[in-house]
């Protein structure tokens, strides 16, 4: 690779410090004592306690799964702090009472909790670590009855719809890492958007993850009612260290009758060094389902970050009609392992869905899309589209496409496309030929062959999107 | 068209240069002023593509010996894209795709960064649109190729047509225009040619680099080079590709090695 392209793409990490502030750790190491303690700290009732160790006895009988295209030394466990929050744990009432190191951490990294960020009219909840620290204009958003908080308030507030809808979309053994999550889940967020209403905000969770031994296990629920519908953002980043952190979080979303979910995560975990040393596992496991009639949910993700990406958001299409959409630009550089897509599984008559994935490789990265297209017997007349393309800067990364296939209702229609394209050094020379100098040109070809996907976020996220493609890619030309 | 007093564009002294370690050009000698309108000739390997790429930059050519003037500044001096900027153009044999990029929004790009290398205006999008479909008509150009994406799917006389259009938009002071004719079917070569012809002007010079003749009968050199071995072994007026066409190159390689011998 010349050295053009190669400093094009090695740009330094710019959320890489850690906020030095007093946190609650748990001792390290999982055990039934680990589960009861943290369902104790968080004053849990005993459904959940039950929830947790259910699913932590699943998973004793689980094994890691071999089958993602991905390298790394075997995770200890019990290394592992499972509960770390920032002290002193009370309740807020107000942003006012945030630590005030608390608030210059996000301020650090943009992420709009003051006033000033309140008039740009999106509500936030905050996850540090383990723990919400914030949720803005809630009172706001409660007169049309729309319920966001952190999933630990809602356990105490509306213990009902949590206990209904927790586990419903993904069973607390439906995968190894899915289980370790409903076993150690310590904080998320909540929404739940009643019937007929219309979210009249985009609602945005940020997600960060500061101490070095302690791996992040959100969960994330959201529900929405029939007629109802939202758009949700999901930002992350995390400090720079040496070790690797485990983040593996279960994102589960319910929409009923004619009901809509938008939800845009960029994530942008620490990556780890341009060696591969340290950076962040993320192994996540999100899934909607379209429970109701002509529901839809879409997925839309940029990912730039984790030294390891495991993440499948899928939909569970049941109710007719249906649609499922995801949408995803997957970044890898230096020695980053991605294996990410979709699930697509057609249950009910007429559904639909369509998946757009953009996979962009550099440095000694992999990249690896893997989906799963299943018409049941059921899915008369279903269709999906798919398209992947993959992209490669320089000559030492991969990229893989692995899409699967089943359909068992004779009156399905699946498509699916790839592609694979290489930014070369002639195409750097060719736009260098007409005065364009390399930093411009990558930004305009990246830029170019993710506009499908960037299309489908909100403005301000597209903008962040673009803007981050650009620093992980460009440099000081040489 | 040799002018009495135009200025000298571009003094190549002694050019040495290599590709994988293996020395292409050896000892390459040429003046071109501005108004004038050259012709490189010669049999495959002998050099010319490299020389045209080496004067451009491309990264994977090595200068080992010798200088290049451009308009009075000494051109390895500048990165290949402050080439550009200041006036030289390479028409590529064969031209690059950029799968997801609009042709529109490349040749804007280009056009306003050379622009404002110049101090002169940038213009917007509207008002690019308008700029460079009365540019296209020059080439009869569809205005559907604004659209797609960079060369994109472009037949191979589509691309060397954007590629003449893309002179048009730059209006660079030297225009070195490799093979450009390869590929062309007769009305197509008929077409670029005329868009050179007119771009031509006294104050910049065009660089033909070809293996036939028959571009030629479109664009009238004023100065025909061949090329063998790395370097130009013999210079003469539009009448020498004629004879090129009808003898082969063979004869002049032997009468530049009898040159050689008598006067050694």
């Amino acid at each position: 690779m010349s050295t053009t392209l190669q400093n094009l793409v090695n740009q330094p990490y710019p959320h890489g410090f850690v906020t030095d502030i007093e946190s609650d750790v748990a001792p390290k190491g999982l055990s039934e004592d680990t589960i009861r303690l943290i369902s104790a700290k968080k004053n849990e009732p005993e459904w959940l306690l039950e929830f947790r160790l259910h699913a932590y006895r699943q998973w004793l009988k689980m094994e890691e799964p071999q089958w993602p295209n991905v390298k790394y030394p075997k995770i200890d466990f019990q290394a592992i702090s499972y509960y770390s929050a920032p002290k002193p744990k009370k309740a807020l009432a107000s942003m006012d009472e945030i630590d005030p190191e608390l608030l210059r951490t996000f301020e650090k990294l943009g992420v709009p909790m003051n006033e000033r960020a309140k008039l740009a009219g999106v509500a936030v909840d905050v996850i540090f670590d383990s723990v919400s620290v914030a949720t803005t204009y809630k009172a706001k958003l409660a007169e049309v009855g729309i319920i966001f908080c952190s999933i630990s308030e809602a356990v105490h507030q509306h213990p009902e719809l949590v206990r209904q809808y927790l586990g419903s979309v993904v069973p607390v053994g439906d995968n190894y890492y899915a289980a370790l999550n409903s076993a150690v889940f310590t904080d998320g967020s909540f929404c739940f958007i009643p019937k007929g209403v219309k979210c009249p905000m985009d609602l945005s969770t940020y997600f960060r993850i500061n101490t070095q031994e302690s791996g992040q296990f959100e969960r994330t629920l959201i529900v929405a009612e029939a007629g109802a519908s939202v758009s949700y953002l999901e930002g992350c980043t995390a400090p720079k260290f040496d070790t690797n952190q485990l983040h593996a979080a279960v994102v589960e979303l319910v929409a009923l009758d004619d009901a809509d979910i938008k939800y845009s995560t960029v994530q942008n975990w620490y990556a780890g060094d341009e060696n591969g040393l340290g950076g962040i596992f993320n192994f996540v496991t999100k899934r909607g389902l379209c429970k109701g009639v002509n529901s839809r949910i879409s997925w839309t993700q940029v990912e730039t970050g984790s030294a390891i990406t495991w993440k499948y958001p899928s939909c569970i299409l049941r109710g007719e009609n249906s649609i499922g959409e995801f949408y995803s630009v997957a970044l890898t550089n230096h020695h980053q392992q991605a294996d990410t897509g979709t699930k697509m599984v057609h249950l009910g008559k007429n559904t639909r869905s369509t998946i757009v994935s953009k996979g962009i490789s550099a440095g000694h990265s992999n990249n690896s899309y893997r989906g799963l297209v299943r018409i049941a017997p059921t899915a008369a007349g279903a269709r999906n589209y798919s398209q992947c393309d993959s992209m490669l800067i320089g000559e030492h990364c991969g990229a893989n496409t692995f899409p699967y296939i089943q359909v068992n209702n004779p009156s399905a229609k699946v498509e699916h496309e790839a592609s694979t394209s290489k930014i070369g050094e002639d195409q750097l020379f060719y736009f260098a030929q007409r005065g364009i100098g390399a930093e411009e040109a990558v930004s305009m070809i990246i830029n170019g062959f993710c506009k499908d996907v960037f299309q489908q976020l909100p403005m301000e996220f597209a903008v962040e999107a673009t803007k981050l493609l650009g620093l992980k890619l460009e440099g000081s030309v040489g | 068209m040799i002018y009495q007093d135009s200025k000298t564009l571009l003094a190549v002294r002694d050019l040495h240069a290599s590709v994988n370690g293996t020395e292409i050009l050896k000892g390459m000698e040429l003046t071109v002023r501005s108004g004038e309108v050259h012709a490189i000739m010669g049999p495959n390997g002998s050099g010319k593509s490299t020389f045209a790429k080496v004067l451009a930059g491309h990264p994977a050519y090595v200068v080992t010996g010798g200088e290049v003037e451009f308009d009075g500044r000494s051109l390895f001096e500048l990165a290949p894209e402050a080439r550009a900027r200041a006036g030289v153009f390479l028409g590529f044999q064969y031209p690059i795709e950029i799968p997801g990029v609009a042709n529109s929004q490349f040749l804007r790009l280009a056009y306003n960064t050379v622009q404002a290398e110049r101090g002169k205006d940038e213009l917007d999008p509207l008002e690019f649109d308008d700029f460079v479909r009365e540019k296209m008509k020059l080439l009869e150009m569809n205005p559907d190729f604004l659209g797609r994406s960079v060369n994109e799917g472009f037949s191979g006389g589509e691309k060397k047509r954007n590629e003449i259009l893309q002179m048009a938009l730059l209006e660079p002071k030297l225009a070195i225009l490799d093979e450009t004719d390869s590929g062309l079917d007769i009305d197509a070569l008929r077409i670029v040619a005329g868009g050179v012809n007119q771009l031509s002007n006294k104050d910049n010079a065009i660089v033909l680099v070809t293996h036939y003749q028959r571009l030629l009968n479109y664009i009238a050199p004023d100065y025909v080079h061949v090329m063998e071995a790395g370097r130009i072994i013999k210079t003469g007026g539009k009448e020498l590709a004629l004879e090129l066409e009808a003898r082969g190159y063979d004869w002049v390689g032997a009468e530049a090695e009898a040159n050689a011998r008598a006067s050694a």
